[in-house]
């Protein structure tokens, strides 16, 4: 009996303080409608008049304003998506508070500088903000987060009008920052897709970035990053990933990444990290390594690419683990004999000649993915001249019966006969 | 009808009745479906097609070329005794051989094509390989020609065409590779160009090659090449030092045939 008792009490405490919260907020925050027939006008005269945690809700129409300064925690959202239009004059938003939401609007025409970072959505200092499901069109930066952290980035159409490297910003530009998540935006025809720089613990998730002048994903110095599910496509020079640690990328796909400087993934400086179920289709080069160490890749596919994997001498400590290799012009390319301590181990090579007496799925000859020619090309890079042609055929039978120029110890002593096969 | 398109016909006919020419046609008809029914991804089965007709195209032209240039030698002198222009005799042998070389080597890829009905794209390919194989035909058979009418011993004769073919296909490239070690300190691009202009084997490759995805994967250098192979200037280049393989050994061979005492 006094069982029930106290549980019904309890019941009735934790009503009481839920209802009482509401109403908290119900007195606290109110809303604010802009529309362009209303009494509210604009989104800036609506920013001036709202007290914190108020919620500014526009109608549809057009707004011509720029520069919106927000320094108090507010949401602001967008009913039938309304268009805010900075007419090539500065940027949109800006933002310097905590605790802000912009959401269902369309930002578009911000301009471009050489020595502003005009931005859709500028956030400087501040944190615990969201921009979501907006769309930002022909900006010079999309969202620019800096020196904040704890925000998110999710479901926003980005496309830039990006002609030249050195007149354009990036679609989703982080610097110093903390805790942010990017997921499920769709960025293309920026300089670079997905900016960040000295930023660590964030997550890159579900985001589609392609058609970039310049990389699709761009980071350096940002550490205990991980990049999942993203998709790269067509990007100008692919990705480029440098001088960070701790970085896991998982379910990636990287595709068509073409051209004389382009790269699924360029790692540079990279350290600590693991790299695992990717997709790199059609590249020119679908990984580079330069000066990377104690990196771990498994399972990932690489199809058709030029070069599945360029390996510089500098790259130590990397283990490749039941990757599928598929259809590569060259499958490992390098361009030194020094031991590097590089592991193959367990890897399916299409390419692969040798045999498996006793059907367990493990060749029974070491496989050598570095072809004589791709070793040259490292060497005399015009001599692709001669791809295919009978007389480098001939030689690298030649050094295949007698290895005289490979290294040595570029090596897989248990190929996979059969394709590895993974659950992602 | 003229005497010259009489002589064409004949030789023709004359390749065609002795089987070889339908044989010929037979393998590359044989291997073209095989590796795309096998292969299943159509780039890559141009790509070892591409290898094939490479290395037999200039080869076959040339062994044949020999042969035959030897063997119709008492059909030539009884036709020389004829009131026939000489250059008709000749260019209508050459013309002859060269038709149904190029017909055989055509049927043969194109039969392939009819079965294995591709995109349009990837006919443009195919287009792309009959056609240098067709003019690969006609430069080896051209070169053969020349040789039988410079050396009157046969044995000579075909060990220089073959040596020929083996220089073009082989020995070139490892020069060419050799020059690439030696000068690799210099930009070399624009010369590796002008090099490869000088091989039809070589040129016919790269022209096929820019044409595949390939094109794509060679990195900064294939860049260039694109740049110069991949245009339409670079296109009609190509294709010009291609038909002045073929017009001027053709050319030197009517000189000679005109003055030699037969």
């Amino acid at each position: 009996m006094a069982a029930i008792f106290q549980t019904s009490r309890f019941i009735l405490k934790t009503a009481l303080s839920v209802v009482l919260l509401l109403a908290g907020q119900v007195v606290q925050a109110k809303t604010l409608p802009v529309s362009p027939t209303g009494e509210i006008r604009s989104v800036k005269e609506a920013v001036r008049l709202a007290q914190s945690y108020d919620t500014i809700l526009i109608a549809s129409g057009i707004y011509h304003e720029n520069d919106i300064e927000i320094n108090k925690p507010l949401t602001i959202i967008g009913r039938q998506n309304p268009v805010i239009d900075a007419g090539f004059k500065k940027g949109i938003f800006s933002v310097m508070a905590q605790n802000v939401l912009i959401a269902g609007l369309t930002l578009q025409n911000v301009e471009e500088s050489f020595t502003k970072n005009y931005a859709a959505v500028r956030v400087r200092g501040g944190g615990h903000i969201t921009v979501r499901n907006n769309t930002i069109l022909n900006c010079y930066y999309g969202v620019y987060l800096e020196q904040t952290d704890s925000c998110t980035v999710r479901h926003n159409y980005i496309r830039g009008n990006a002609k030249q490297e050195s007149t354009s910003g990036n679609a989703i530009h982080l610097y110093r920052t903390e805790n942010i998540t990017v997921a499920d935006n769709k960025v293309s025809g920026h300089r670079d897709g997905i900016y960040l720089e000295s930023s660590s613990n964030s997550t890159i998730t579900g985001n589609v970035s392609q058609n970039n002048l310049r990389y699709g994903l761009h980071f350096m110095f940002s550490d205990n990053n991980s990049y999942q599910r993203n998709k790269f496509i067509r990007n100008g020079s692919g990705i480029a990933v440098m001088y960070s640690r701790n970085i896991i990328m998982t379910d990636n796909l990287f595709e068509q990444n073409w051209g004389a400087a382009a790269y699924g993934i360029l790692l540079k400086d990279i350290v600590d990290s693991r790299i695992e179920r990717n997709i790199f289709r059609q590249n020119t080069t679908g990984i580079y390594a330069e000066g990377s160490t104690r990196l771990y890749l498994k399972n990932n596919e690489f199809r058709n690419n030029g070069w599945a994997v360029r390996l510089l001498g500098s790259s130590e400590d990397l283990t490749f683990e039941e990757n599928n290799f598929i259809g590569n012009t060259f499958e490992i390319s390098t361009s030194t004999n020094y031991n590097s301590n590089n592991i193959f181990r367990g890897n399916y090579w299409s390419s692969y000649t040798g045999y498996d007496l006793n059907h367990d799925g493990t060749g029974d000859v070491a496989h050598k993915p570095v072809r004589l020619f791709s070793y040259l090309l490292e060497d005399i890079p015009t001599s692709v001249v001669l791809l295919r042609s009978l007389f480098i055929d001939l030689l690298e039978l030649i050094e295949k019966v007698a290895p005289v120029l490979t290294p040595e110890n570029v090596l897989d002593n248990q190929p996979s006969t059969r394709l590895n096969t993974w659950k992602s | 009808m003229n005497s010259l398109t009489k002589i064409i016909k004949y030789s023709f006919y004359d390749t065609w009745r002795s089987w070889w020419a339908l044989l010929y046609g037979l393998f590359f008809l044989v291997i073209s479906a095989t590796l795309l029914y096998f292969s299943g991804d159509f780039n890559k089965a141009i790509v070892s097609l591409l290898n094939i007709v490479l290395l037999l195209v200039p080869l076959i032209s040339t062994v044949f070329g020999v042969m035959y240039a030897y063997n119709s030698r008492e059909f030539t002198e009884l036709l020389l005794a004829q009131p026939i222009k000489r250059n008709n005799i000749f260019l209508g042998q050459y013309l002859g051989l060269t038709l149904s070389l190029a017909l055989s080597l055509s049927l043969g890829l194109g039969i392939t094509f009819l079965l294995f009905a591709g995109t349009a794209e990837e006919s443009v390919h195919l287009g792309m390989l009959t056609l240098c194989g067709t003019l690969l035909t006609a430069i080896f058979t051209g070169l053969a020609f020349l040789m039988s009418a410079l050396f009157e011993d046969r044995v000579k004769g075909f060990g220089i065409a073959i040596l020929i073919w083996l220089f073009a296909a082989v020995i070139y490239d490892g020069l060419l590779l050799t020059f690439l070690v030696i000068f690799n300190d210099y930009p070399l691009e624009k010369a590796t160009i002008g090099l490869t202009l000088f091989n039809p084997i070589d040129l016919s490759r790269i022209l096929i090659l820019l044409r595949l995805e390939t094109a794509a994967l060679l990195g900064y250098t294939g860049a260039v090449f694109n740049k110069f192979l991949g245009t339409a200037l670079g296109m009609v280049v190509s294709l010009g030092a291609l038909l002045v393989w073929i017009f001027v050994p053709l050319l030197l061979f009517l000189k000679k045939v005109q003055n030699k005492d037969f």
